[in-house]
């Protein structure tokens, strides 16, 4: 079988029908990794040992009949969850040797339900970038174009699917961190509402904007993952209490009679003509389904960018604090004492922008500055917030790019940050809000370069929006798309 | 006290509450164990952890905020105080800034030189405790985080303290308070009651409080008052000497009992206090406050002044009693057996305070139960036993755990009330002592004592005192 374009759906059904066993199939994984890892860089650390024996069990559950919906599938997380025994490095040095004394609580959710995890993958440092060239263990790669950047922070995660590594993986986004790489990997990634998945065992980088999601190579196969990961977790005191949907039952509703709405502020100058075309072409698609579109405005778009690095470094400059090299992760000391020895270890174990968005959070948090920076930075994310409320009052979904441009050049942002950061400006506004959006493939640049198309929903309205993006998917041929390798 | 200035005290304190785990994990805050085994990836802050918060830990907030006059917020927030230290796991200390769980409140104290008196509280708020620093020999220190994450109620009062005796007096309604509602035990020397106190000094009649110095690192009640009157007139002196008191926290030296400048305001921290986004908002409902309103129990200051209107003890019996929770309980469970409460107070504050303090022991662990004593009590109503055998009794009681009728019988304590046989005992006495009989027969009564001693001896201290009284008086008249 040709395993890189196969879903976790197809693998089920023949892993059931005991046409494949589980250890195969993560064989084949580990081997395709071996093969394209070096081209991609995708992976972290491969633990291939711990998968086999999973993959064994995995086994025996499914002979015994007790599987799951996951039960031997492989899959790989991101290096930002904590998972016992094996290495969590948050893709930083200042984390290099360490080893997670407990799992985190969507990792063992996975183990539960009998998924292999066949390693940790590649990400900005603490998921701090747009690109994923800000990690210690070097940058990862396009799958597409290895020229290209796959998109950040979980760049590790879009490109192994890409890359037919794994069906799916895990992401965490907090300002376009999931969709951003998707769109440009062209595979589907789903960023849940806040509060809908656990972040216990995650590792924070804002944690008020921070959230777990699938990354697939289709909707149906996020839809599952998600299902498999989301929940109210007594040891997260801001996820929700709400039910998780069937999201598979509902997936192929369709949407005959949905109001989607095309937020005027997002088809700015300056968008990419390629992408701009291919999201215009998708309205017509949607409207062929049976859906209305109108144009609605989210008036304090403008401001997003701005309030996310005000609110998002505050935060992390007191996330990251606890890495001084006290109690875990790599210590410099010269003996010249303590306020050396962190001086050292961070000045040491953290990368370049890691330390600039510490210092911008510093700063925005100093006293004197607080109300002109972080207080004000959090009414405007309250007035961007009400902007999507307002919003979903007259519509269903919104409809937008995910990035001005299809995937740039490796090191083409590097030395701008600005620019860097502008090119989450249709990404971070939902991550304020705290709702939900998911990127699926909806066209390919003159380049080649996938293009993604974004669809927002009301808080919890995650059914609806993977209902948006299975109707889409299955009335085109953009998705399923996997580049030679 | 120099009379030209007027000081300004305010207090913190730092209540450590009582609960079984910590404020924000599931982890003992049992005292004394080997260090860091009471901890996990929460109260170590290690990656990925998130704090989850403690029910018991608002309701201690509660009850405290209730008992001490505070208005409770419906919604309070928390936040983080971020600074680097290495007893600080995370970088940051959870605590409360802008919105507390309790404001506005205030106790009644009794001064000298103005009687009653308030002293406000400005608020009382949650947050987690530190770990320690195990400092060895050499180079090195270890972090004990047994500590961290333990909870803590901050009390801080307004700076409506003008001498060391009204924020001792303060301190001295605040401690029986947190120790009566079982939120803390109350041991300053273990930490469990800390109090940093801001002081500051003023000629008389200026408005602006001066420039305060905070002192931290006192563990008693002598030494808090020693620590103030020492800063104060430190603070005179600079102020004489033509300086200026610097803002500034100092250390308290009890070996010296001087106080000692830790840091400067140049180094103070800058904290960066901001809500905490790993908490929601804590919403207490009204319905929650009146829950804990109703188990909030006597205060002892409603106690106090109960045993004085309705039992009729003196203030001193009365403040004395009530001041400690177990031993007013001990106290109110011996009345509600023998309704004599000015007795009942006596032999509480007398013999059994006496015995327990001799043998360094509680009143939870007294072997004397109020059944038993009330018992002894009785034998001393019905005339059974003198007062001065009752002690004999008492003892007798809390060495073998006998009963007082067991004890009066075996020992043969009873008290002589036939008066035949005191007649008999004080005729031998005035056959054998003539000589102080004249003496007494010609006007020297003091005299009677003696007889009395006499006629008690004889009698191994069983006859009735007030026959013994009577019938010498009879004889020696006749």
């Amino acid at each position: 079988m040709k395993l890189n374009s196969s879903s976790i759906h197809q693998l089920r059904q023949k892993l059931a029908a005991g046409e494949l066993t589980s250890v195969a199939l993560t064989r084949a994984c580990l081997e395709r990794i071996a093969a394209t890892n070096g081209k991609v860089n995708s992976f972290i650390t491969v633990c291939e040992k711990e998968a086999l024996a999973a993959a064994e069990v995995a086994d025996r559950r499914i002979a015994a009949g007790d599987a799951a919906p996951l039960t031997g599938i492989p899959l790989a997380v991101k290096d930002i969850f904590n998972t016992l025994d094996v290495r969590t490095t948050c893709g930083s040095k200042i984390l290099d040797n360490y080893i997670s004394p407990y799992d985190a609580t969507v990792i063992a959710k996975l183990r539960e339900q009998g998924a292999v995890i066949v390693g940790k993958l590649n990400m900005d440092e603490f998921a701090m970038g747009s690109s994923s060239e800000n990690s210690a263990a070097g940058p990862v790669l396009n799958p597409w174009d290895l020229q290209r950047v796959p998109g950040g922070s979980s760049g590790g995660s879009a490109a192994a699917v890409a890359a037919g590594q794994v069906p799916a993986t895990l992401g965490t986004d907090t300002g376009g961190s999931i969709r951003q790489p998707a769109s440009h990997c062209g595979v589907v990634g789903l960023k849940p509402t806040y509060g809908r998945v656990s972040r216990f065992g995650v590792i924070a980088y804002a944690s008020s904007l921070d959230q777990v999601g699938p990354l697939a190579g289709n909707v149906e196969d996020c839809a599952l993952l998600l299902g498999a990961v989301a929940g109210y977790d007594p040891a997260d005191s801001t996820s929700v209490d709400t039910p998780v949907p069937d999201y598979l039952a509902s997936l192929k509703e369709g949407v005959k009679g949905k109001k989607i709405g095309l937020p005027k502020e997002y088809f700015i100058e300056g968008l990419d003509p390629d992408v701009k075309k291919a999201v215009a072409a998708t309205i017509a698609t949607y409207q062929q389904l049976g859906a209305e579109v109108i144009e609605v405005s989210l008036p304090h778009t403008d401001y997003a960018v701005a309030c996310y690095y005000l609110i998002a470094t505050a935060e992390a400059s007191s996330n990251l604090a606890r890495y001084d090299g006290v109690r875990f992760g790599v210590r410099k000391d010269a003996g010249e004492g303590l306020i050396d020895m962190y001086r050292q270890t961070r000045a040491a174990g953290f990368g370049d922008e890691v330390k600039r968005r510490i210092m911008l959070g510093t700063y925005a948090l100093s006293s004197g500055y607080y109300d002109a920076y972080y207080l004000k930075a959090q009414k405007v994310r309250t007035l961007i917030r009400e902007d999507f409320f307002a919003a979903f009052e007259q519509v269903d979904l919104l409809l937008t790019p995910v990035a001005p441009t299809p995937a740039f050049k490796i090191g083409e942002k590097v030395n701008d940050p600005l620019q860097m950061y502008l090119s989450d400006i249709f990404t971070i506004p939902v991550n304020l809000a705290g709702t939900c959006g998911i990127s699926l493939p909806c066209g390919m640049s003159h380049e080649g370069l996938p293009i993604g198309l974004q669809l927002l929903g009301k808080p919890f309205a995650e059914a609806e929006i993977l209902q948006a993006a299975w109707a889409f998917e299955n009335a085109t041929d953009w998705g399923g798309k996997f580049p030679e390798l | 006290m120099d009379s030209r200035y007027e000081v300004v005290i305010g207090l913190e304190v730092h209540v450590q509450l009582t609960t079984k785990s910590k404020i924000f994990c599931g982890c003992s805050t049992a005292f004394g164990q080997t260090p860091n085994s009471q901890t996990c990836p929460v109260c170590l802050g290690l990656p990925g952890a998130l704090p989850v918060l403690n029910r018991q830990v608002v309701e201690d907030a509660v009850k405290t905020g209730l008992a001490t006059n505070c208005r409770i917020a419906p919604r309070s927030i928390f936040a983080r105080k971020n600074y680097f230290y290495p007893d600080l796991p995370k970088g940051y200390q959870i605590s409360q800034f802008e919105l507390p769980i309790c404001e506005h409140g205030w106790l009644e104290i009794e001064t000298e030189e103005h009687g009653q008196k308030k002293v406000g509280i400005t608020r009382i708020h949650m947050e987690e405790d530190a770990g320690k620093l195990l400092h060895s020999d050499g180079n090195s220190s270890s972090v004990d985080l047994n500590r961290a994450c333990t909870p803590l109620l901050e009390v801080v009062s307004e700076p409506d303290m003008r001498s060391a005796d009204e924020a001792i007096a303060y301190l001295k309604q605040l401690h029986p308070i947190v120790v009566y509602l079982g939120v803390c035990d109350g041991n300053l020397e273990e930490g469990s009651f800390r109090c940093d106190a801001n002081v500051s000094v003023r000629p008389w009649g200026q408005q602006e409080l001066g420039t305060r110095a905070e002192v931290k690192n006192l563990n008693s009640f002598r030494f808090i008052k020693q620590a103030i009157e020492y800063e104060v007139e430190r603070q005179i002196e600079v102020i004489d000497d033509g300086g200026k008191v610097v803002q500034e926290t100092r250390l308290f030296d009890a070996d010296s009992g001087v106080t000692r400048s830790m840091r400067g305001k140049e180094e103070a921290h800058v904290y960066r206090y901001f809500p905490d986004p790993d908490l929601v908002p804590l919403v207490v409902s009204d319905a929650w406050v009146e829950r804990v309103r109703g188990t909030l129990p006597e205060l002892p200051a409603a106690k106090q002044q109960r045993y004085q209107g309705e039992l009729g003890l003196a203030a001193y019996d009365a403040g004395v009693i009530s001041a400690e929770r177990p031993v007013a309980e001990y106290f109110e469970a011996l009345v509600a057996l023998h309704n004599h409460p000015k007795t009942c107070a006596n032999w509480v504050m007398g013999e059994l305070l006496r015995a327990l303090n001799e043998n360094g022991i509680g009143i939870a662990d007294c072997p004397v139960t109020p059944k038993l004593l009330a018992e002894v009590l009785q034998r001393i109503e019905d005339n059974t036993i003198s007062g001065k055998i009752a002690k004999t009794v008492f003892g007798e009681i809390w060495q073998t755990g006998k009963t007082a009728d067991q004890v009066i019988a075996e020992k043969g304590l009873k008290q002589v009330t036939d008066t035949g046989a005191i007649e008999g005992i004080v005729a031998e006495v005035i056959a054998a002592n003539p000589g102080q009989v004249a003496e007494y027969q010609a006007g020297k009564e003091k005299l009677m004592g003696f007889f009395v001693g006499q006629v008690m001896k004889a009698s191994k201290g069983k006859a009735n005192p007030g026959m013994v009284n009577q019938l010498l008086k009879k004889k020696l008249s006749e």
